[in-house]
């Protein structure tokens, strides 16, 4: 009996410090304080990535570098032909062993943009997928900035609107929404199912771009996926191999519960 | 022309018996594994001792392979582990089972420990197995806080600079001042290369020697005096007719196939969060370390990793930066005082009074909720919160003296009661 209650308060206790934990990591996850776009993004997309990867050497690899990743690897994860890497994703004078480096030299970015553009391989796992979509939905036009653009996500970013001809010109709207302000000054996440506004009604499409705002959409949930991708390269391989490495495990570990049930027959 | 097989067998054994002669390798065997008596009493709370010698070699083994790849100086860090997560064959898997084993070796810690706290392992006479394993404790701190630095991350660089700029709070006493001692440990007036050196040769070298000198006296002195168990009997003081003790049971074979089950539950769990999980969401590798060290632009919210923060959070309980100081330090020294602390009669939770018992609870609860608010951002709330919660850490402590002598226990009874 006594042994009994013994266990309850020992599972209870273990219990509550497992709960404790998983708390923390919704305490460390938690700290954004501007209203961010959902988005699932599913990083075993290869379409996907490789979208995301002809925008991200179109418009973005001019002036960011992302300099821990090789063109070979991108290659070989994508399934790409050392001549369709070529003909999509290398920029003329780069060899495929070359890491994926900007064009432009940091003292020309620094005299263009006032700071060195950042190196991009790792950004997904700095920023987060969430922050990087809403960044690239929340650009609008800002006569006050020297390049014109402004960023809701990040007010006052250097970066000018690169993708403005797919996106079309975005202004803040004249009325945000009831709760814009609000929502502005909470550190909640936007969550669409807890009834706070849509972080798009922040906006006013003055002049549509090449793409739809569905298309657009679309457009940087590529180029999320493949910067998630990039952040990380090898999590292709660990998830697949992971359930290798757990397959044998509980075969592993279901023998050693046999032979210790053997062993202890005799205990008592 | 071919010998026959039982002279093949004499011969190895003529060669065992050699090597015997010179090297007490039977007698080792038998001291320490087949004939050395555990309670066979053990509960799960058991699995934590030889789980920690796992994650120690786990530790050891991948951080050989890191640093043929890793580059200690402050131009190359970042990018070097970059190049072992990206360009090394297998690399990150190496990279990811070393960093996210720090974190696993701390839940392992800290379970034992409390195991500890559970069943009275720290009092008489096994006193110094206690102190030798709070030094582990505290060197592993010193281990991970270092290894932490190495990545040179963000946060790698600006919890170093917090860290160290802690021992600036000691004032000026003439031949030693908190200054003096900072840019000491730096090796420079900032954090910088010369600190990144040194803390890669700590690191790497002096202080995993410590760790493993530790850990043979910390099981010297357990072998010294064998094994406490659930119950908190001796069972030396129940013998049979040829001396060995009634209630316990050879280590090997027994317990290395029971641990063996408890290392494949535990890989189990590791595998899990190494490969489908392996920064946890931010709490075991943090999203800023993921951008360069940059001693220009601080980060908004520096914290230590998870496994810090309950000392953190009573560090920052403290409006004044001494005090604070002093009182995390006391969080700790306090905890090798334990022996010493419980006055009790009986060693084991299962037969001391409700006092120690909710006492015992509310300290494991104060524990976790620091931690929980050592990583938030320190809002007024939250240190408040810290401060009450610090009280209630300390008062665990100076209450358990009378607590422990005074309630009323139950009657301890003279064998073992359970088996597996």
């Amino acid at each position: 009996m006594m042994l009994y209650t013994m266990k309850k308060q020992l599972t209870a206790v273990a219990f509550s410090m497992l709960l404790g934990l998983t708390a923390t990591a919704a305490m460390a996850a938690g700290d954004a304080d501007t209203p961010l776009f959902n988005v699932d993004i599913n990083v075993f997309d290869v379409a996907s990535i490789q979208k995301g990867a002809r925008t991200f050497t179109d418009y973005c690899l001019g002036c960011h570098s992302a300099g821990y990743m090789r063109f070979k690897r991108l290659a070989r994860d994508l399934g790409y032909s050392e001549e369709e890497v070529e003909q999509y994703l290398l920029p003329p004078g780069r060899e495929l062993g070359n890491t994926m480096d900007s064009a432009m030299s940091s003292e020309l970015g620094t005299e263009l943009f006032g700071i060195e553009p950042p190196d991009l391989s790792l950004v997904a796992r700095s920023r987060g997928e969430q922050w990087l979509y809403s960044y690239f939905l929340s650009f609008y036009q800002d006569d006050e900035r020297s390049l014109g653009w402004n960023n809701t996500v990040f007010p006052n970013a250097s970066m000018p609107h690169v993708l403005w001809e797919l996106q079309g010109t975005q202004v803040l709207a004249q009325q945000p929404a009831e709760h814009g302000e609000e929502h502005a000054a909470g550190d909640e996440q936007h969550d669409e199912h807890s009834g706070h506004p849509n972080p798009a009604d922040q906006f006013e499409l003055l002049e549509p771009g090449l793409q739809s705002p569905e298309e657009y959409r679309r457009t940087i949930q590529d180029l999320v996926t493949f910067l998630v991708y990039l952040s990380e390269p090898a999590q292709l391989q660990r998830h697949s191999l992971g359930i290798w490495v757990i397959l044998f495990l509980v075969i592993f570990t279901f023998i050693a519960w046999l032979l210790k049930a053997e062993y202890w027959r005799d205990i008592h | 022309m071919a010998r026959p097989a039982s002279s093949m067998r004499s011969q190895i054994t003529a060669l065992g018996n050699w090597v015997d002669k010179r090297l007490p390798v039977t007698s080792f065997w038998r001291d320490h594994l087949s004939e050395y008596y555990a309670p066979k009493n053990f509960n799960f709370w058991y699995f934590f001792g030889s789980l920690a010698l796992l994650v120690l070699v786990n530790q050891i083994v991948t951080g050989i392979f890191l640093t043929m790849q890793y580059k200690p100086s402050a131009e190359e860090a970042f990018a070097s582990v970059e190049f072992i997560m990206r360009d090394v064959p297998m690399g990150w898997l190496i990279r990811y089972l070393h960093s996210t084993g720090a974190s696993a070796f701390f839940v392992v810690i800290y379970l034992h420990m409390f195991r500890a706290l559970l069943y009275g392992s720290y009092k008489t006479p096994r006193e110094l197995i206690w102190i030798f394993g709070m030094l582990i404790y505290v060197v592993l701190m010193a281990e991970a806080f270092m290894g932490y630095v190495l990545p040179w991350g963000q946060m790698s660089y600006w919890g170093a600079q917090v860290i160290i700029s802690l021992f600036g709070a000691i004032p000026d006493l003439g031949f030693i001042s908190g200054e003096g001692l900072v840019d000491w440990i730096r090796g420079d007036y900032s954090v910088s290369d010369a600190t990144l050196n040194r803390f890669f040769a700590l690191h790497v070298i002096a202080l995993p020697l410590a760790l493993l000198m530790l850990v043979l006296l910390h099981l010297t002195a357990l072998h010294q005096v064998g094994s406490n168990n659930p119950d908190g009997i001796e069972i030396k003081e129940h013998k049979d007719a040829d001396g060995k003790p009634v209630d316990g049971i050879p280590f090997h074979p027994y317990y290395t196939v029971k641990d063996l089950f408890g290392v494949g539950v535990f890989m189990l769990l590791f595998a899990f969060i190494i490969f489908y999980a392996p920064d946890g969401g931010g709490l075991l590798l943090e999203h800023d370390n993921f951008v360069p060290a940059d001693p220009l632009v601080t980060p908004a919210h520096i914290k230590p990793v998870w496994y810090f923060t309950p000392f953190f959070a009573i560090l920052k309980a403290v409006p004044d930066k001494l005090g604070g100081v002093l009182v995390m330090g006391l969080a700790i020294v306090v905890l090798f005082l334990l022996p010493w602390l419980d006055r009790s009669r009986v060693k084991s939770i299962r037969y001391k009074g409700w006092p120690s018992k909710i006492a015992l609870a509310i300290f494991a609860i104060s524990f976790v909720r620091l931690g929980m608010l050592g990583i938030g951002e320190g809002t007024p709330e939250q240190l408040r919160e810290s401060q009450v919660w610090t009280i209630i850490y300390f008062a665990f402590f100076i209450t358990m003296p009378f607590i422990s002598r005074m309630e009323k226990t139950r009657p301890v009874p003279e064998r073992v009661t359970s088996s597996h």
